[in-house]
């Protein structure tokens, strides 16, 4: 494709690109400005540029009580959506069962669906069975909502990885154990691992189903929302601006191992003779 | 190739955990909606009052069409942004194609939360933008129109669903087989009219895959009215949380939840119909 040449040149065109890049970073720009003001959120230009917010934010206990609620969460949410997940692609790859193709829709639903829906339909179902709202609720609905995104990645996974090596395995001997263990599973790293990250910034990121099945324990998200009530200052300019920063971090990670995986799957085509 | 019994361990555990934690809550909305509160407490008595308050009562069909103008409105604009921003880079970017798709991509997945935030912050009448037009003297006094409106809830969601309306766009765009589009021109068409002809119809599933996401995401968005769009800005999925929680009316918050619910389904039901009659292969 790099061969093709463009149609011609169009100033117009790379100009409007230019100006949707900035709709989409100038507010984050603002943000990240912003959290370095003395004079609070708002005013023209910035002045007085200063680390008293932050230094602020790192002495403001519930914040970080509520980060570590958020890392809990998030790490329990990428084990059971993991877990799941990757029975869900093995059981859509391999199994056949009555159901299937209902069963691969209902999966994505949490994915597709507004959070609303996703969040008040467990509220409901937690009220009734009698749980207690607290962060093991919001756990399981990050961990089930969140098996849509395990399912998908893992699936792709499944289907790149060349299905003969664990025949070969089943034949010489190994047991269907051992070949899960030392074939399916290493053969998936790449898959597991770009899935792990993505579950784990959604989870912390997320907010719409988290709203309705949080008790006393906020997450770091529901906390903010809690203080955007009480008014802004820029001190949730710079918790927002670490956010975005381990964010892009984490995408920035994911994004290689995917590229990666790409890469070795196009040289391991090339080299097939 | 595989057992009997390995098919039954890796299928049965998700099976039993998605029916359980996703199948049975979402039937528990639908059976909500169906039921009654009497005395502030929920009785599982069988009727559909629910849904003959919802069209008895003008208020509600008011505010899910003020709710669907406001999906549509920012269907429309991420469109109008994310097809050309796909385009520009799938044909015209050279070899910078790389970075610049990376550079979308990544606020694809950074917090709602914080974009919304910041949006909060530049439209306050105390906000950012308003102290930038005092200081270039465009304004003299605070404009306060721009925060608390369905503008601003537009604004905010175009921002969000952009990135995810040019996702879809941009993978079918570059689907498109070059020669199709060399050959529009060894034929005499105009680019304009390789656009329309060519490139376009072929880039239907994608653009129509970006759309769907793009209003349905938006139609049960329940956070951008409560930080941005104030009380002429409020959505159906803000009556359903008010149900939920002060004025505790569960069923008729269920019976709500279902008509959003069904609306979503029917669009995207309808929107695969139409990806799989415009897709190409």
């Amino acid at each position: 494709m790099s061969h093709f040449s463009p149609i011609r040149r169009s100033p117009l065109l790379a100009a409007y690109a230019a100006l949707v890049f900035v709709f989409i970073y100038l507010p984050l720009i603002v943000l990240i400005l912003y959290s370095f003001n003395r004079d609070g959120v708002g005013g023209f230009p910035p002045q007085h540029l200063t680390l008293d917010w932050y230094r602020q934010l790192f002495a403001d206990g519930p914040i970080w009580d509520s980060v570590l609620n958020s890392l809990l969460v998030a790490a329990g949410a990428v084990a059971l959506s993991l877990t799941l997940g990757l029975l869900a692609a093995l059981a859509l790859d391999r199994a056949s069962f009555p159901g299937k193709a209902l069963f691969r829709r209902l999966v994505l639903l949490p994915l597709i669906l507004p959070g609303i829906i996703t969040g008040l339909s467990l509220l409901m179902f937690a009220v009734l069975s009698g749980m207690q709202l607290s962060l093991v609720t919001v756990f399981l609905g990050h961990g089930t909502a969140l098996i849509s995104v395990a399912t998908t990645e893992l699936f792709a996974g499944l289907q790149k990885t060349d299905r003969s090596q664990e025949e070969a395995s089943l034949d010489l001997g190994a047991t269907p154990w051992q070949t899960f263990w030392r074939i399916t599973l290493p053969n998936l790293k790449l898959s597991l691992v770009a899935a792990g990250l993505l579950i784990f910034t959604l989870s912390m990121d997320e907010i719409a189903v988290t709203f309705f099945l949080i008790g006393r324990d906020n997450t770091l998200p529901l906390e903010i929302w809690g203080r955007l009530r009480r008014g802004i200052t820029p001190e949730i300019n710079a918790v927002s601006t670490l956010i975005f920063a381990v964010s892009v971090a984490l995408i920035i990670i994911w994004y290689r191992i995917r590229t990666r995986g790409i890469g070795a799957e196009a040289q391991q085509r090339l080299e097939r003779p | 190739m595989y057992s009997r019994a390995y098919k039954t361990i890796v299928s049965a555990p998700p099976l039993l955990w998605v029916s359980l934690f996703l199948l049975l809550p979402y039937a528990l909305m639908f059976a909500h909606s169906f039921w009654a509160v009497q005395d502030g407490a929920l009785v599982h008595h069988w009727n559909i009052d629910n849904y003959r308050k919802l069209l008895a009562n003008p208020l509600y069909a008011d505010v899910l069409f003020r709710t669907m103008r406001i999906a549509a409105s920012v269907m429309l604009c991420s469109l109008l942004l994310g097809y050309p921003l796909a385009y520009y880079l799938s044909f015209h970017s050279g070899p910078r194609k790389e970075l610049l798709y990376q550079l979308v991509i990544v606020p694809l997945w950074v917090s709602y939360l914080v974009r919304g935030y910041a949006w909060k912050t530049i439209l306050g009448s105390e906000g950012v933008l308003n102290g930038f037009l005092q200081y270039a003297h465009i304004t003299h006094a605070p404009v306060g129109f721009l925060l608390y409106s369905p503008f601003a809830v537009v604004l905010m969601l175009t921002h969000i669903y952009t990135p995810f309306v040019f996702l879809p766009i941009y993978a079918s765009l570059e689907h498109i087989p070059r020669p199709l589009v060399e050959a529009s021109q060894d034929l005499g068409a105009g680019p304009i009219s390789t656009f329309f002809r060519v490139i376009l119809p072929l880039s239907m599933p994608g653009l129509l895959a970006g759309a769907t996401f793009a209003f349905v995401l938006s139609l049960g968005d329940f956070l951008a009215p409560l930080l941005v769009g104030g009380s002429s800005g409020t959505m159906i999925a803000n009556i359903v949380q008010t149900l939920f929680g002060a004025v505790y009316d569960w069923p008729l918050g269920a019976a709500i939840s279902v008509c959003i619910l069904l609306i979503t389904l029917s669009l995207l039901f309808l929107t695969e119909r139409l990806e799989k009659r415009w897709s190409f292969r």
